[in-house]
């Protein structure tokens, strides 16, 4: 009998974490779920366990807790062979233009908290020579815009940190996913405006996922047309784009 | 405020439409509001999932609990659709006990509609298999309902149409199956006579359900194809074949509404007789399906209602005690013939007893026929409810958008015991919803 592979899903309790936690556990995963609260945590892992019979674990997690991450990764009963962050933090642009505490939170949340526990995994993963990580980035990080480039500049650093390490582990058995999401309806993003023909809902991107890590997929636009929407924006010149104001 | 409307897409009603997140949430969502109702998948035709001034709704509550693989016993959150359910535990050789004709429907809307399956007859309807709800009433309270708890709350619940309060989580019992394959044998009949005479000869049979050609008139009045379908065992299926069949995602969508001449007289001639000679063809023999096709035939094509346009359309679900059925549908079914505007094809089925206070279903025949919501329809169906009365019959709430508060009054004789277990439940009236309004002496 071959054993179970396992999958860290850090930040859990987001809606896309909850559905790439159900993808994987359909798929005959095990789960680890990490996330802030841990009690949150539990009626899904619950769900997990009652739907697919398979086993699920909760640890804490807090991606601004960076001094924690190596006990994370030291503490867990099995090295996972895949980690997916999910974390992210969209805050508000208009408050993180003259409040540096919140620019720093969305900051950190975006860039530094993930690179960071995903670079430690790939350290493991590296001396392993295998696993796979995955890292959620945005469309937003593809070109600073002048709603939301507090945000969108960390998930480019995010993205661009992503790319490295996948062109340093390429020769390796180590693979690393970039996942952009457009539009998904979420918690994130009640309330909000959404294009309907570019908006998904959390398991579509839950089935990306778990789709791109099957596939060896190195970076995914969830809904296709995206890919096309950001290669137009991405080439507008600058002297157009910055007349742009969305 | 948000225009929100049923599944018949009549009436269009604003109404503060909330996706609370967590059950304290849901509670703040009910409390202090002038008439808040619990919102499942919105499959409902008419206005029951429509709150007076807020509609809550539950589809985000969508966990499993716990679920007990020796006995079938599950415990969910009322927002699990009945589509999840099948496509998790299928494969793990569960089904729920009972289906309605769609499966995209919620564990909280199948509960509070009591809905029937093609079993109703001889296993009962969906709030049989409910062992207990926890029940968040307008009064506040969150409690836990089960026969022998709190058991007036229960029945009130099971059928209640979401006035005793909000189902949280349910827990019911799963059917164990072998297979998602069932054994169809179709039985053609060439009028009404014959097409009870095939449903009373299926009492035995599991599922049982006819389809009437209401286009047909004359000599042909009732004619019908009548499906009987028994689970099949891991022993009927070819080599090779899957023990449980993949549910397909709804491929073919109406992605307008058509125009309303596209359903016409002629239009529904043709494909009845199409219909019927296809499926007589088939007749006699038995084969194996899909649970798929056999219990969600609609379900292939998504937003099938806008094959009526944008008006909308009205579905009309009597039952008719067995006494005297023959005669009250012979006649309802001439009208329908010709007034020729009635829908493709009607459903017959026979029920049996039901569970809830206000579940719809008694011993009898429960015919469904959709109209077009156009000229004088409304007029004409309070003519059909007046026969329906007069035989001791009712409508269904669940797909109701119209019955006058006299059919509803007489067609449930427990409405009185009803709204006293609901007025204790909720003194000060903060759970009400547009059917209720409607039906209800209520403002
Ligand atoms: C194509 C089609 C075929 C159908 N076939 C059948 C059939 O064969 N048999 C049958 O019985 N019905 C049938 N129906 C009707 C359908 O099963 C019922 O209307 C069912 O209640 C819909 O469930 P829902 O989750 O969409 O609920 P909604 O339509 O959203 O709500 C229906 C009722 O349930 C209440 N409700 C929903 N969730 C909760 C909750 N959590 N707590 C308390 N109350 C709640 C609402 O207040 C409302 O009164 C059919 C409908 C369609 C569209």
């Amino acid at each position: 009998m071959t054993s179970r592979k396992t999958v860290l899903v850090l930040g859990g309790s987001s809606d896309i974490g909850r559905a790439t936690a159900r993808a994987f556990a359909k798929a005959g995963y095990d789960v680890q779920f990490a996330g802030r609260d841990v009690a949150v945590l539990e009626p899904d892992a619950a769900d997990l366990r009652a739907r697919y019979n398979v086993e699920c674990s909760i640890f804490k997690f807090d991606v601004l807790d960076t001094a924690s991450f190596d006990g994370l990764v030291g503490g867990l009963p099995a090295l996972p062979d895949v980690v997916i962050s999910i974390v992210g933090l969209l805050g508000a642009q208009e408050n993180a233009q003259s409040d540096l505490a919140h620019a720093t939170t969305i900051m950190r949340s975006n860039y530094e908290g993930p690179s960071l526990i995903l670079g430690l995994f790939a350290e493991k993963f590296l001396a392993r020579g295998n696993g796979t990580l995955v890292g959620v980035s945005s469309v937003a990080g593809d070109r600073g815009r002048a709603s939301n480039y507090v945000y969108g500049s960390a998930k480019a650093g995010f993205s661009a940190f992503l790319s490295g390490l996948r062109a340093r582990a390429s020769s390796s058995g180590v693979h690393v996913v970039t996942v952009k999401p457009g539009f998904v309806r979420t918690k994130m993003t009640e309330g909000m405006k959404l294009i309907g023909p570019l908006t998904v809902e959390a398991p579509v991107v839950g089935d990306a996922i778990l789709q791109a890590v099957e596939r060896k997929t190195d970076v995914v636009y969830v809904s296709g047309k995206w890919r096309l929407v950001m290669l137009i924006i991405k080439t507008l010149p600058e002297a157009i784009f910055k007349k742009l104001k969305f | 405020m948000t225009l929100v409307s049923g599944w018949g897409r009549f009436p269009v009603v604003d109404s503060e439409l909330l996706r609370p997140r967590s059950f304290e949430a849901v509670g703040e969502a009910v409390a202090g509001c002038a008439g808040a109702v619990a919102r499942g998948n919105g499959r409902a035709y008419g206005d029951a999932a429509i709150g007076a001034s807020r509609t809550v709704a539950m589809t985000g509550f969508d966990r499993v609990r716990s679920f007990d693989p020796a006995t079938g016993r599950i415990r969910l959150e009322a927002g699990v659709l009945l589509s999840d359910l099948i496509d998790t535990f299928g494969p793990r050789g569960f089904l729920p006990f009972v289906v309605p004709g769609t499966r995209f429907v919620s564990i909280g809307g199948a509960i509070a509609a009591d809905v029937h399956g093609k079993n109703h007859h001889c296993e009962g309807g969906f709030g049989r298999y409910v062992e207990s709800v926890l029940l968040r009433t307008g009064q506040g309270e969150v409690i836990e309902a089960s026969r022998e708890q709190n058991s007036d709350a229960f029945f009130a619940t099971i059928g209640g149409m979401g006035l005793t309060g909000v189902i949280l989580e349910a827990t019911i019992r799963l059917r164990p199956v072998e297979t998602g394959w069932i054994r169809e044998r179709v039985i053609s009949a060439s009028d009404l006579d014959a097409a009870m005479r095939a449903l009373d000869a299926g009492d035995s049979a599991t599922y049982s359900v006819a389809w009437i050609d209401c286009a047909a008139g004359g000599s042909n009045l009732g004619r019908a194809l009548i499906y009987l379908g028994e689970h099949a065992s891991a022993d009927e299926l070819a080599d090779g074949a899957d023990r449980f069949p993949v549910g397909k995602d709804p491929g073919l969508a109406v992605p307008v509404d058509l125009p309303s001449m596209t359903l016409n007289r002629y239009s529904i001639r043709a494909f009845n007789e199409l219909y019927y000679r296809m499926g007589a063809r088939r007749a006699g023999r038995s084969h194996l399906v899909s649970l798929y096709p056999y219990f969600f035939p609609l379900d292939s094509i998504s937003a099938w209602n806008r094959i009526y346009g944008r008006r909308g359309f009205l579905q009309h679900q009597c039952v008719i005690p067995e006494q005297g059925a023959r005669d009250v549908l012979g006649e309802i079914l001439d009208r329908v013939s010709k007034r020729g505007d009635a829908s493709f094809l009607a459903v017959l089925k026979k029920l049996g007893q039901g569970d809830g206070i206000l579940s719809f279903p008694l011993p009898g025949y429960t015919l469904a026929l959709d109209f077009p919501l156009k000229g004088d329809i409304l007029n004409f169906l309070d003519e059909i409810d007046r026969l329906v009365v007069a035989a001791g019959g009712r409508l269904y709430l669940a797909k109701d958008a119209r019955q006058s508060r006299a059919t509803f009054e007489t067609g449930y004789p427990a409405l009185k015991r009803f709204s006293a277990i609901r007025r204790s439940l909720d003194p000060a009236g903060n759970i009400r919803s547009k059917l209720s309004q409607r039906l209800f002496d209520e403002v």
